[in-house]
């Protein structure tokens, strides 16, 4: 699946400090088209900070980043075109909590994006259908289970018709028994070829839906494999003493 | 189908349960209001009586009673300009107090605590002697009452409080709407009007209505600089009674008429206040 020849998130040298403490140190990544990554490692190692400089939340100090056609890190940044082609699940789920289920998901296409309203509202529902949501299009997030938010939150992503979707500890927050559900539909939209970036703790899902694995520690890259080898001979000593505390 | 996604509610993230429990937290108010007013007037009442019937302190409350709600109208009158001004500016500079541009942000910042911080009844001698008296608009001269002149002084002091209040309920939204709105390509001024501001409405509205009944009792600082308001208008009726067993009694009457229009407000408000604390 993955194309190594067309990068198409690609992230050169990038350094990020918060104050006095760096959190990234010197990052370079290439994600295919199509590609699904997943960058695990300590907390504080800069997992999440990665993914935000990715869709421009955080602006980085010095590198520069990519993603297709658009400079992210370039000044006149045209942001609309960017989260058109970049969606983000963030841990938190952070719908917005005034609007239905159904208005979180179709908001952003029709004021951003300015698409027609019918248009986006049928294709939210069937987002809403595919996440199996579709009996809550009328509630509103305060009234759904944890899992039941985080998928909303998919399909919102999903309704912009991004080209890569970044997943920042999507499952982090969750009681266990609902991680499986939102698992599952990363999985399947995985499967249809989006391109994922997704921060994780879960191992047994790295292993088994990336075609990349990377490890992070102390702001740089450490190490980075087809999950097969990474998980069976991870070559960088701090990827295998992580390892050997997760697995 | 696609009506009602666009009538959802802006502010009505409440539940129907809830709104049950509000409606049922101001029911039970409705009682302690009723309580509360009886015992006013029976206050006022006990001080006319008190003063003895024989001076026939209750006939000239009744007989200026049309003259003293003349001046209250313009209390309230004057009230509601500046609230609802002051509530419009208020929203911009508070905005303007977060807005991401210092050039925007450090002017508001400066005029909200200046103005948070002085005195109202300076800011209305200011507003008194600085705005003219007249304007002339196509050759015709209008003059501008003292009350209005009055009204757009108690406006300014409302801009600056609300200005704060809109900044701190703005703050209070968990940084993730932001982010989350950003993530979708909304702009600054879009994330504002569409995602904070919609769910700030609720968490405002207490203190919002607090600033109301201050705003309200302040009004009678107008008196000072001439409108003719409820205060004045005593004043005026006590000098045409010339009987000092009135005084008492006429400053009580007035008194019941503020707590009466504002004890409703304040009861709301707490009610309000109550009920989002639960949540």
């Amino acid at each position: 699946m993955a194309d190594q020849n067309t990068a198409f998130i690609k992230l050169h040298d990038v350094y990020k400090s918060f104050g006095n403490s760096p959190v990234l140190r010197g990052v370079s990544l290439e994600i295919a088209k199509g590609e699904v990554a997943c960058i695990i490692g300590p907390s504080g190692s800069g997992k999440s900070t990665i993914l935000r400089c990715i869709n421009a939340l955080t602006p980085v100090d010095q590198g520069f980043i990519e993603v297709g056609d658009i400079q992210v890190t370039s000044k006149d940044l045209n942001m609309v075109a960017l989260c058109h082609r970049v969606g983000m699940v963030f841990q938190q789920y952070n719908l917005f909590p005034h609007k239905t289920v159904l208005q979180n998901v179709s908001m952003a296409p029709i004021q951003v994006l300015r698409q027609t309203r019918a248009e986006v509202i049928d294709r939210a529902r069937a987002l809403l259908e595919k996440v199996k949501l579709a009996h809550k299009a009328d509630a509103y997030p305060g009234e759904l289970s944890g899992g039941q938010q985080q998928r909303v939150a998919i399909a919102r992503a999903l309704c912009m018709q991004p080209e890569a979707i970044l997943f920042d500890e999507v499952t982090a927050a969750l009681d266990p028994e609902m991680v499986g559900e939102v698992l599952t539909v990363i999985r399947d939209i995985a499967r249809e070829g989006m391109t994922c970036v997704i921060v994780t703790h879960e191992m047994g899902f790295a292993r088994e839906a990336a075609n990349q694995m990377y490890f992070t520690d102390g702001g740089l890259i450490v190490e980075a494999a087809p999950p097969a080898r990474f998980f069976s001979d991870p070559q960088d000593e701090r990827t295998r003493s992580f390892l050997s505390k997760v697995l | 189908m696609r009506g009602h996604v666009k009538l959802g509610p802006e502010v009505g993230v409440d539940l129907p349960l809830a709104k049950r429990r509000v409606r049922g937290a101001v029911e039970g108010d409705l009682a302690s209001i009723f309580l509360a007013i009886a015992i006013v007037l029976g206050i006022v009442l006990a001080l006319a009586l008190l003063a003895g019937a024989d001076t026939g302190l209750l006939g000239a409350l009744i007989k200026w009673t049309p003259f003293l709600g003349k001046g209250f109208l313009l209390n309230v009158v004057m009230s509601l300009f500046a609230i609802f001004f002051g509530t419009i500016g208020g929203v911009f500079l508070g905005m303007g107090q977060l807005t991401p541009a210092s050039w925007i942000s450090l002017p508001a910042k400066i005029l909200t605590q200046i103005f948070r911080n002085a005195p109202w009844l300076v800011l209305l001698f200011y507003c008194i002697f600085l705005l003219p008296f007249q304007i002339r608009i196509g050759g015709q001269t209008y003059a501008i009452a003292s009350w209005l002149r009055a009204a757009i002084g108690f406006t300014i002091p409302v801009i600056a409080n609300f200005s704060e209040i809109v900044r701190g309920a703005m703050q209070s939204i968990p940084s993730g709407q932001w982010e989350a709105a950003r993530s979708l390509g909304y702009t600054w001024r879009q994330t504002v009007t569409s995602v904070i501001l919609p769910q700030c409405v609720k968490r405002m509205l207490p203190p919002w209505m607090n600033l109301y009944a201050v705003l309200l009792m302040a009004t009678p600082l107008a008196s000072i600089v001439g409108a003719e308001e409820a205060l004045t208008n005593a004043r005026t009726a006590l000098q045409a009674e010339s009987n000092s067993l009135l005084l008492l009694p006429l400053y009580a009457y007035l008194l019941s008429w503020f707590f009466i229009y504002s004890y409703p407000i304040a009861r709301l408000s707490m009610a309000l206040e109550n009920r989002f604390a639960v949540r």
